[in-house]
């Protein structure tokens, strides 16, 4: 017995990078083994899902989603602030012709 | 909750090995393999999972200065040269030279066990930057072919496999915390190292007769985020620079280290996520921009000549042996500029609209496809949340123009003060043999002096695995200082004694805006000085963060190495008297008279608990091809 105890908690932040969908998930933890950071726990009962501890020390690498042997299990979405805007190309036209040199 | 993992804490064990490799990145796992291969007994630790662990566990897709592969044009001499000139000499080419010779054999070793570097299903047959009769897709200059495009995501596993096929001990979730060293013969020599378990707490004393150091550079300096300290830099949250505080703890000498630049990429603030944005730099190299109104951005060479075709902008100019680019390469000089977009100024005044896009739909189809789908795809952070992720939002890069922001590649502009150990900053000072001061103990990969690349990382770390194995097959193990593995354990395990205080973060926080006030842009000897002050007052105020778990626990010793580099990077500072613009340091006290005694590497390490300083000439490794030669192999240890 250690003189030590450990106990943990979710450490919140504003950002949630993972998600996972129960009915895909095999809990069988790849994800939580891929990771380098350890964002991840096991989930706390069988069956359960993996818990995301420490969502705000994702660098968003990926490694837990390609880890994932069950497609849709885990997903990992960049926060508003940083997803970038994309448009249709034929949408960028000259409003005001006769500007360029 | 309860912690899910045994609890170990305040148990210690030991282990013996000949090589130990501190660090699982490309640069630790080829310098195991190396030494194993050598028939050395190995051990490595890993504070993540090898598997996918460090800047380059979910890909790379440049592969660069591979000048020994059968399509180059380049000399490893010529490239070694002009990397050198291009830095000003602050740069490292004993590092760049091994690189240049041997980073292509370390190349088809991966293909070997399983990594792929070639087209091998002809997906791109045929297009003008594959060479048809190898496979092998060239990146940059078309016509020299020195940079490689690779399929980096298969890289990590192979050299995982390799490792424990050779029986390399792979200790993941295993935590350096010290290097143990002990006086031989008047020399600080390394004996070993500390593992911390970031599961369990256990410590272990880990005897060996040689140490490789691998574990990358500092980060979380000047720039942090308390909500999302996983964002606020370029590398990995767990790649702090511990190799760099376990070495200046334990007397080992460095350079360089007054050297950082503005900050690039710090996606909890000002950028966006890296390679996620209308950008034509790197993986994105060269795509077409265009501005709000779709009006193409012109492509010029080094002399202003618009280009005209696609294919042009991956060809030197005119009477240009080759250009320069890739990952240490920010703003050339003229003889190796190659092709560019006009600056942002200057597109500015010709009036040009934002907001910029990149725009690949009429690219010729291989190169958009070679962008979007390889390059974005294998590069590190690309393959889930750019390509998979934009793709599920209907991203289709025959059809839509992605927005870029800011002024450049960096997506973002930020503050003189935001800086960053980016590019190729400074790191372990070291010989041919990348041993440093401290005898048996070498160092590989980003750790290195301006080293920066994973190619780069894969050859050093090969070269000072071969250089381990050597030393340790004539070195005796020693036994471990007793006292100081007792220090180091209270040390690491304090945070769990201490109820109700700090939060890691808040220390983190102080340290980054005190390096912001004191170690910004412009520099002063009084401003260092009161760095230095404030570094050592929140050394103190660490003592009282508590903790619950190891996990919480490798945050914080993160923390006190993170503040130990504040310090190395202040003395460093402190050094240089005088303003050096390769080095982007600039002081407002700035000696003039003392530029030309300068222009050296000066060094620093500590002793006795005082900061030694020392001078090195720029060119102090000498004639490139006869060293090489001499100490290739794991060769000139009794230099
Ligand atoms: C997003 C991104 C894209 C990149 N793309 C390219 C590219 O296309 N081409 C290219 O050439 N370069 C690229 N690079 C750079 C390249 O990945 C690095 O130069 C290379 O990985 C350095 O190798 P290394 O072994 O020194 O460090 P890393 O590969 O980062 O490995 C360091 C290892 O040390 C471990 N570690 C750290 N501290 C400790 C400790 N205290 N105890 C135990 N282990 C520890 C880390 O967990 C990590 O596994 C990229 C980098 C990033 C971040
Ligand atoms: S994206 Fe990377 S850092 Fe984030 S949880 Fe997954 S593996 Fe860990
Ligand atoms: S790897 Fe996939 S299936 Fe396995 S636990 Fe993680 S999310 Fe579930």
């Amino acid at each position: 017995m250690s003189e030590y105890r450990y106990t943990v908690e979710v450490t919140a932040s504003s950002v949630s990078p993972l998600a996972f969908d129960p009915s895909r998930c095999i809990g069988c933890c790849r994800c939580v083994e891929a990771c380098q950071i350890d964002v991840l726990l096991p989930p706390q009962r069988k069956g359960g899902v993996p818990r995301v501890v420490w969502p705000g020390e994702c660098w968003y690498c990926g490694a837990c989603v390609m880890e994932c042997p069950q497609k849709g299990a885990i997903r990992l979405r960049h926060p508003l602030m940083n997803q970038a805007r994309f448009v249709e190309r034929a949408s960028l036209r000259d409003e005001a012709p006769g500007k360029l040199p | 909750m309860e912690w899910p993992y045994d609890n170990e804490a305040g148990l210690l064990a030991e282990e013996d090995c000949d090589v130990l490799v501190l660090g699982g990145g490309l640069a630790g796992l080829h310098a195991a393999i190396a030494a194993a291969e050598k028939g050395a007994r190995v051990t490595l630790l890993e504070k993540g999972a090898a598997h996918r662990s460090g800047a380059a566990g979910t890909g790379f897709d440049h592969w660069e200065m591979a000048c020994t592969n059968p399509g180059c044009t380049v000399t490893p001499e010529e490239m070694t040269r002009a990397l050198e000139e291009e830095q000003d000499c602050f740069s490292n080419a004993i590092g760049h030279y091994i690189e240049t010779r041997e980073g292509w054999d370390r190349l088809l070793d991966l293909e070997k066990w399983g990594g792929k570097i070639r087209d091998t299903e002809g997906e791109f047959t045929g297009a003008p930057f594959r060479d048809d009769a190898t496979g092998l897709m060239y990146a940059y200059d078309y016509r020299n072919r020195y940079t490689l495009r690779v399929w980096g995501t298969t890289f990590k596993p192979a050299l995982v496999r390799r490792a424990r096929r050779l029986g390399v001990q792979l200790r993941d979730r295993t935590e350096a915390c010290a290097l143990l060293t002990c006086e031989a013969g008047g020399v600080k020599t390394g004996t070993g190292g500390l593992g911390f378990d970031t599961r369990t707490g256990r410590i272990t004393v880990f005897r060996a007769k040689a140490v490789v150091m691998a574990m990358s550079r500092p980060a979380r300096v000047w720039l942090f985020h308390s909500d999302l300290p996983g964002l606020c830099e370029f590398r990995p949250l767990s790649s702090i620079g511990s190799g760099h505080a376990m070495g200046w703890r334990a007397g080992m000498a460095f350079t360089m280290m007054e050297k950082s630049v503005r900050g690039e990429f710090s996606a909890a603030g000002r950028s966006f996520p890296p390679y996620g944005t209308g950008n034509n730099h790197n993986t994105w190299y060269a795509a077409t921009m265009v501005d709000a109104r779709g009006v193409e951005i012109p492509y010029v060479d080094r002399d202003g000549r618009e280009l005209k075709t696609v294919l042009e902008r991956y060809l030197p100019a005119p009477g240009q042996k080759f250009f320069l680019k890739g990952g240490v390469i920010d703003e050339p000089k003229y003889e190796w500029r190659g092709p560019e977009t006009l600056p942002f100024d200057e597109l500015m005044r010709r009036g040009y609209r934002l907001p910029f896009y990149a725009d690949l739909t009429g690219m010729p189809d291989s190169e958009r496809r070679v962008i979007w789908g390889m390059m974005v795809g294998q590069e590190a952070k690309t393959r889930i949340p750019i390509y998979e992720n934009y793709t599920e939002r209907g991203f289709d890069p025959a059809r839509h123009a992605l927005q870029s922001y800011g002024t450049g590649w960096q997506s973002a502009a930020f503050l003189a003060q935001e800086r960053q150990l980016f590019g190729a900053p400074g790191g372990v000072m070291h010989n041919w043999n990348l041993e440093t001061s401290l005898r048996n103990v070498f160092a590989a990969g980003d750790m290195l002096y301006a080293s920066d690349c994973a190619g780069h990382a894969c050859a050093t770390g090969h070269w000072a695995g071969q250089h381990a194995a050597e030393a340790a097959a004539r070195a005796p193990m020693r036994e471990a200082g007793r006292d100081f593995v007792e220090e180091t354990r209270q040390r690491l395990l304090h945070p769990l004694t201490v109820r109700d205080g700090l939060d890691w973060r808040e220390i983190n926080a102080a340290a980054a805006k005190a390096m912001q006030n004191y170690c910004g842009g412009v520099k002063c000897d009084s401003l260092l000085r009161q760095g230095l002050e404030a570094i050592g007052e929140l050394k103190q105020a660490a003592g009282e963060i508590s903790c619950r778990n190891p996990h919480e626990l490798v945050r914080t010793h993160e923390v006190s190495d993170i503040l130990d580099v504040c310090e190395l990077i202040l003395h460093a500072s402190l050094q240089r008297k005088c303003s050096c613009a390769p080095l982007f340091f600039e002081r407002s006290d700035s000696d003039e008279s003392l530029a030309a005694q300068e222009r050296c590497y000066l060094t620093l390490w500590r002793e006795d608990g005082a900061v030694r300083e020392g001078k090195v000439p720029l060119q102090f490794y000498g004639d490139l091809t006869s060293n090489y030669e001499k100490h290739r192999e794991g060769g000139g240890l009794d230099e």
